[in-house]
């Protein structure tokens, strides 16, 4: 078993298969939480016929998606149209490779590459492809709107999120996402976190960290480019069958992603909360996974409480409020560092 | 081996995306020639060790500039290449010319260096090595091509002014 996994043709596939599957099966787990937390917040009952507690209604669903008919509208552009949601899905699966979910480094992450989020913020920015040439190559109004919507609000959200990200950078002095958790190790437990680090100055980072996820998924309170009222679906309306699953798919795996990035680089990643007895019996991976819980599960809570901003609103909040304060914040964060060394 | 294999693919699809580039007539086909083009590339960065040139390469130039390329075209609907056709006849042979003349001057300067071609560094690339040249050996370019850039966003921004 050891000299299996020092054999690089066993163990990179092996933990490509361990971290794509999580993702994949993920997915479905994630609809039916979110449609009975949904359903919960809103008194409705939500899905619970098929199977127990309506457990099987997304492999219903995949099914029924499955055998739908596969619309192909007249005047796409036919190779881009086909490309569009590939071109989403890839890049989000791709994204997690460097993220670590325990101590142990032979089973995740992918690669422990020493540029490990830039990694990631090249993959997550290359997501907007998918959506925008999907809107562009269905030659509709309300696709070209959404995807138009999707590229300027994720370019706008990309800044914010890149400082917050960059205070952590300082506070670790590596790209690593290893190093970064390690950063966070210490007899504090939980107030050693980044999230505590110079209160409030890494709480503001997180808080801005955590509206630019929610707006770089395209989610509630910032799914404009989908929003139904006004454009229909936006950039998926053409998209049917398959097609329309592997945006789907593309957008709750990249909620997965994202919650992960959070627990990595603010929350201590695999580490407990509190460094003592019966809390240091619980595996890392375990903890990582609890913590990456309570990030989807926010991600649904706030699409059920906050409605949808105005376009302007979404762009006011994004370049005149979260940016100033992320510039500010970084500043300040530097010059702690400076001040100490 | 597999890196001989890894670098002549990604040689064919710098070459066929290049021409992608200037041979497509939509634009729209044009600019994500382009993008792939910018993914080979960042792939040739990684032979030379430079991880962090590598992620920087797709981040700013394939994640940003690119999505903005795309964004304007959208905006312009530049969709119809017949609005597009230069129908100069004296500049088509000039254009061949200088693009010949580009070529020759490109592989002449490649093909005189090629003998003092060595190994690359392994930390050449790294963050810190990067980080070093940029701000200790370099600062002075450095700085002035950061006012460069300043003076066009300015620029730009006057223009967009003045038009309101």
């Amino acid at each position: 078993m050891e000299t299996l996994l020092q054999n690089p043709w066993f163990v990179i596939p092996l933990r490509i298969v361990i971290v794509v599957g999580f993702v994949l099966t993920a997915v479905p787990v994630l609809v039916w939480v979110e449609r009975r937390v949904l359903a919960l917040m809103q008194i409705r009952k939500g899905p619970n016929r098929v199977g127990p507690a309506g457990l099987l209604q997304p492999i219903a669903d995949g099914i029924k998606l499955f055998f739908k008919e596969d619309v192909l509208p007249e005047k796409v552009d036919r190779f881009i149209y086909f490309l569009a949601p590939a071109g989403f899905l890839i890049p989000v699966l791709c994204a997690p490779a460097v993220i670590p979910w325990g101590p142990d480094d032979r089973l995740t992450p992918i690669a422990d590459v020493n540029i490990g989020i830039l990694f990631l913020l090249a993959m997550t920015s290359l997501t907007v492809y998918g959506i925008i040439l999907a809107g562009w190559s269905s030659n509709n109004k309300y696709s070209l709107l959404g995807g138009l919507r999707a590229s300027a609000q994720t370019i706008s959200y990309e800044l914010a999120m890149g400082l917050s990200i960059l205070s952590v950078v300082l506070l670790t002095g590596s790209l690593s996402m290893r190093e970064m958790v390690l950063n966070q190790q210490g007899e504090l437990g939980l107030l050693n976190w980044h999230v505590f680090r110079f209160f409030p100055l890494g709480l503001i980072a997180t808080g801005i960290f955590l509206v630019a996820m929610l707006a770089e998924t395209n989610r509630a309170p910032f799914d404009l480019p989908e929003a139904e009222s006004e454009l229909i679906a936006g950039y998926h309306t053409e998209y049917s069958s398959m097609k329309f699953a592997m945006f789907f798919m593309g957008e709750y795996a990249s909620m997965v992603t994202i919650s992960a990035v959070m627990v990595t680089l603010f929350f201590g990643g695999w580490l407990s909360p509190l460094p003592f007895a019966p809390f240091t019996w619980i595996p890392g991976p375990i903890w990582f996974l609890i913590k990456l819980g309570v990030f989807i599960y926010l991600f649904i809570w706030v699409r059920a409480t906050l409605p949808r901003l105005r376009y302007d609103m979404l762009m006011k909040l994004g370049w005149l409020r979260l940016l100033p304060t992320a510039l500010v914040n970084l500043f300040l964060v530097a010059v702690i560092l400076w001040w100490r060394s | 081996m597999f890196a001989q294999i890894l670098f002549v693919l990604m040689a064919i699809v710098i070459v066929v995306t290049s021409i992608g580039v200037v041979a497509a007539r939509n634009p729209v086909r044009s600019a994500l020639n382009l993008v792939a083009n910018f993914f080979a590339l960042a792939v040739l960065y990684l032979f030379l060790y430079a991880q962090f040139v590598a992620a920087v390469q797709i981040i700013v130039y394939a994640g940003a500039i690119m999505v903005l390329f795309l964004f304007t075209i959208m905006l312009l609907n530049l969709g119809s290449p017949a609005e597009l056709a230069d129908r100069g006849e004296i500049k088509r042979p000039i254009t061949w010319g200088l693009a010949l003349l580009f070529v020759i001057v490109l592989a002449g300067g490649v093909f005189a260096r090629l003998g003092e071609a060595q190994p690359a560094q392994d930390d050449l690339g790294t963050v810190q090595m990067v980080g070093k040249f940029l701000f200790a050996d370099w600062v002075y370019p450095f700085e002035l091509t950061s006012i460069l850039l300043l003076i066009a966003i300015v620029g730009a921004i006057v223009m967009a002014k003045r038009r309101l």
